[in-house]
């Protein structure tokens, strides 16, 4: 059973169904939705009783002919990396599905794109060919434009061309790139088979062509991440993004460009990564500093969320940077594999803490106060017993407290950036004091003190919110506790990676 | 004259006869009976195609190489099938589309379809004609059909002005190619392309002026800076159904045309007309986005858009050397075809819904009708390059060329201007779906449309998600025009 291609496309035929309910039917169209939503999450963990955890390589690839001429093909495969990206893909997709229940407005639009948008996430994990991979890339926008364009706040359409915009540029240059790599391939063995080329490294010891294509690449990806300063399309695309837009915005397509520069700029571009590995340190570091400095003065709670990504993405490409200042030094590839495992980690960390942190300001401010200001509140916690405990709980995971998988990821950084890069590490720690501040200031001020008399009557958590907040507080402690069976999986990846860049 | 090679010119005589019939036709047809005069004309494009599929498979049998006919003044190949093809595709979808647009509009319904058939004879020829004169001759026959569809409703003052702006600079051009043609004549002491080709060497820079004069030619019928300006004035005048064939029809036929004369008349050692081609496709291309950046009306926009697309397809002629761009010329132009229609065909379906071209006034349109506007989607997102549709293809072929001969600037000035470009189509896309509607109750579709809309969208994304066929199909293409 092709497993990883059920799982691409199922969103996709959701899609599909969709388009022939009739849009005043919005119960049955969300009930259809969750219902993809849920399958696909069921298909990708049937991914694991078949995934073998003991081999490092890409595993269960399915492949078919797709243009022969030029040597383009459908080909998918999973290895620890992607695998446990896919996951994060399909949990927060049916979270942020069932948080979207409550949305009233072009119900039918709406569930298309989320399905739509799913199933460009998870071809960009899977892909395994570079056109497959492009196509999948850019898939993975165009709904987003829609769905911040569309159902966002008053900025809307304004921050959803931005970020258009700004993502495309970074895929064309992507593109140019891709396409040096393959002309630089020999004469009829010109392949867009991403593992023959990471295989082949066609453009290594050209000079200037191989610059520019790591450059290429980087730019796409680096907007992503996004890296500072590219990353002024975030707070726009975030704040004015419908909830459930901002977490999978937050939780899944950052993390498309960090799994880029992990699974195609290391590999492919080990010593030109090498060179410039401390100006991308440098850059990293400034976005951790920056990212905590800028959360920490805003009074909008969604604001500060989306800067304290900024913060968090510093911290894993300030440990993909080390684990590229590595290359070429044996002695340091322990260190390397545990950069790589916190930044990978990190991801996932970032995923589900920050998908919770949204949703929590979410359920504050859709339906119930309408004002996300940090200091229009004040003692929420003993109005809102559960949210309370919910939020203050992913924030405390978001500023790295031990027993929290937010600590964990951290902690591998720091550890293995330490051994490789320790001013620049030394520089990240300062943000985790700020990151730290402003947290506890937030918690404070929201939840702590006397209570704002107008908020005395608020409705805590009902089902479907707990719902959706519970299972990421929960995975949040659990992994926090216990990371050894994510970390196990990630580990594969790292470890194969590292034995590349030796 | 040898009678067998007519058998080479069957779709071009069955067109030109359907075009006859028709034109008697309209004389004996009551006015209310004239839709029919539509059908007759879809038919007789049915066998003209079958021809061309017919004589491709000839071909085939000859081993692959074309067929020089009449003393060598008209080639048959894969390559000159393959834009008949495209330009029957072209003829075929307007025709649809025009059988719900001019009733009412005009009693002459006979004359369109059978201009527009005249027309389509003309981009036969032009895919053909390796002779000078039969080139100018055949690029005169579709401008000539051409001027008089712009201008074909006399009582909207603006068509009558897009034909005649249209017929003056046509005929302005028409008059300095004519002078280029001359000039190789002069110098080579024949009209045919192979023997110019055996001689140019022996030019000096004189070639150089030659080539000049008679791109000004293609240059009209592409829409290539700087004899782009027609274009926008004439694409907002005209009658929308005619604008959409302009867009396609002969931009494609003067591509063929353009490329042939190039690839075979003129060796590119002899003449460096690759690096003048890539400095007026980085010129083309610029000028059409930005001067797009400012349109509300949504036919002048698509006017500019077309003068960038016809930028992007000359970095296919700049990066000729390599077999992509052989290959994404004939691909592009393909996929140009269906979604450049599909925009026009959206174009008219909006306009009848909200009474206007201009953009802001065609707000909410999804709420209105859902399918048009997604399939609008598809044009504007193909239009733009993205995936999966086939204008990424397109583009991803045309980049992938300037890479392959080292043209880096020039893909990373068509990266630069398909951003640009995004921001307009995107506009687009705004309107429909971000503003709210600005009137309420649905719009019809006519079924005429709705059939042309549908082969467009369907057109679109399957060159865009199964190139296979079409990549095959252009790659024999090149080849042949390279024996």
């Amino acid at each position: 059973m092709p497993i990883l291609t059920i799982t691409l496309f199922l969103p996709l035929v959701g899609a599909a169904v969709l388009l022939f309910l009739p849009k005043e039917d919005a119960e049955r169209i969300r009930r259809v939705t969750l219902g993809f939503a849920l399958a696909t999450f069921l298909a990708s963990l049937l991914i694991l009783p078949r995934f073998e955890f003991g081999r490092r390589e890409i595993q269960l690839v399915e492949q078919a002919a797709w243009i022969p001429l030029v040597g383009v093909q459908y080909k998918v495969g999973v290895d620890g990396l992607s695998l446990v990206l896919v996951l994060l893909t399909t949990l927060l997709t049916v979270l942020s599905v069932l948080y979207s229940f409550r949305e009233n407005h072009r119900v039918k639009e709406y569930n298309l794109l989320f399905l739509l948008l799913e199933t460009g996430m998870l071809g960009v994990f899977f892909a395994l060919d570079f056109f497959l991979f492009y196509v999948f890339w850019e898939l993975s926008l165009v709904p987003m434009y829609f769905l911040i364009g569309i159902w966002g706040g008053p900025r809307r359409e304004y921050a959803a061309i931005k970020f258009f915009l700004y993502t495309l540029v970074g895929s064309l240059a992507m593109l140019l790139a891709i396409l040096l790599l393959y002309f630089h391939l020999p004469a009829g063995q010109r392949t867009f088979d991403v593992l023959e080329i990471i295989r082949q490294r066609p453009l290594s010891g050209t000079g200037l062509l191989a610059q520019l294509a790591f450059w290429g690449f980087f730019l796409s990806f680096a907007i992503k991440v996004p890296m500072w300063p590219f990353h002024t399309w975030l707070p726009d695309a975030h704040v004015e993004a419908p909830t459930a837009g901002s977490v999978i915005l937050a939780a899944v397509l950052l993390k498309l460009g960090t799994y880029g520069f992990v699974r195609f700029s290391l590999p492919l571009f080990p010593e030109v990564f090498h060179q410039h590995a401390l100006l991308i340190a440098t850059l990293a570091v400034i976005g951790v500093i920056y990212g905590a400095l800028v959360a920490m003065a805003q009074t909008d709670l969604k604001k500060l969320v989306a800067y304290s990504s900024v913060n968090h993405m510093g911290y894993v490409m300030l440990a993909v940077a080390a684990a590229a200042y590595a290359y070429g030094r044996p002695e340091l590839s322990d260190a390397a594999a545990t950069a790589l495992n916190g930044a990978t980690m990190e991801m996932l960390a970032h995923g589900i803490i920050t998908g919770a942190l949204f949703l929590v300001v979410g359920v504050i401010y859709d339906d119930r106060t309408h004002t996300r200001g940090v200091d229009d509140f004040g003692g929420l916690w003993a109005v809102l017993p559960k949210y309370g405990a919910v939020s203050i709980t992913a924030m405390f995971a978001s500023l790295g407290l031990p027993g929290l998988m937010g600590f964990v990821a951290e902690f591998l950084i720091f550890v293995g950036s330490f051994s490789i890069i320790p001013v620049f590490t030394a520089l990240a720690a300062l943000g985790v004091v700020i990151t730290a501040a402003f947290f506890l200031w937030t918690i404070q001020r929201m939840f702590l003190g006397p209570t704002n008399p107008r908020w005395a009557n608020l409705p805590d958590l009902d089902r479907r919110e707990s719902w959706t907040l519970v299972p990421l507080v929960v995975l949040m402690i659990v992994f926090g506790v216990y990371p050894k069976p994510l970390l196990d999986v990630i580990n594969l990846t790292s470890s194969q990676l590292v034995a590349m860049l030796r | 004259m040898n009678w067998a090679d007519l058998r080479w010119l069957v779709p071009e005589l069955v067109l030109s006869a359907a075009a006859v019939v028709l034109l008697v036709a309209d004389l004996l047809v009551a006015p209310e009976r004239k839709r029919w005069l539509g059908w007759l004309a879809l038919t007789s494009l049915l066998p003209a195609a079958a021809a061309c599929v017919v004589l491709l498979g000839d071909l085939g049998q000859l081993g692959g190489t074309g067929v020089r006919i009449f003393a060598d003044t008209y080639t048959v190949d894969a390559f000159a099938l393959y834009f008949k093809l495209v330009g029957l595709g072209a003829v075929a979808l307007v025709v649809l589309v025009s059988m719900d647009y001019f009733p009412g509009k005009t009693p002459h319904l006979g004359e369109v379809f059978s201009l527009l058939l005249f027309a389509g004879v003309g981009l036969l020829l032009m895919a053909s004609a390796s002779d000078l004169i039969l080139l100018l001759l055949s690029i005169e026959f579709v401008s000539l059909s051409s001027y008089l569809l712009a201008g074909f409703l006399k009582a909207d003052p603006k068509s009558n002005e897009a034909g005649l702006k249209y017929f003056l600079y046509g005929a302005a051009t028409t008059g300095v190619m004519a002078y280029g043609f001359s000039l190789l004549y002069g110098l080579s002491g024949s009209t045919s392309l192979y023997d110019v080709a055996a001689k140019v060497g022996q030019f000096g820079p004189a070639a150089y002026l030659a080539v000049g004069l008679s791109l000004a030619g293609f240059g009209f019928k592409v829409s290539m800076v700087p004899f782009h300006q027609w274009t926008p004035d004439v694409y907002e005048g005209a009658p929308t159904p005619i604008t959409a064939f302009l867009s396609v029809g002969p931009k494609a036929a003067g591509f063929a045309a353009l490329t042939r004369t190039l690839a075979v008349g003129i060796p590119e050692d002899q003449v460096n007309w690759p690096l003048v081609l890539a400095v007026l496709s980085a010129v083309t291309m610029t000028a059409g986005n930005l001067l797009a950046l400012l349109q509300r009306n949504l036919k002048r926009m698509l006017g500019y858009s077309s003068i960038a697309h016809a930028g992007y397809v000359l970095i296919a002629l700049a990066a000729w050397r390599s077999p992509w761009a052989q290959q994404g010329l004939l691909y592009y132009l393909l996929a140009y075809l269906f979604m450049n229609l599909g925009a026009f065909f959206v174009a008219m379906v909006a306009a009848q819904g909200t009474g206007s071209d201009e953009i802001p006034d065609h707000a909410g349109l999804s709420q209105r009708t859902p399918w048009v506007a997604a399939a609008m989607v598809v044009f504007m997102l193909s239009l733009t390059g993205i995936p999966p549709t086939g204008g990424f293809v397109g583009k991803f072929y045309l980049f992938a060329a300037a890479v392959d001969v080292g043209l880096l600037w020039l893909a990373a000035l068509g990266v630069a201007n398909t951003v640009v470009s995004l921001y307009y189509y995107v506009g687009v896309l705004r309107a429909l779906y971000l503003m709210p509607p600005a009137a309420p109750g649905p719009v019809s579709v006519p079924r005429g449309l709705r059939a042309g809309l549908v082969v467009a969208l369907a057109g679109t994304l399957a060159v865009g998600l199964y190139p296979q066929p079409v990549v095959v199909f252009v790659e024999t293409a090149r080849r042949m025009l390279g024996v």
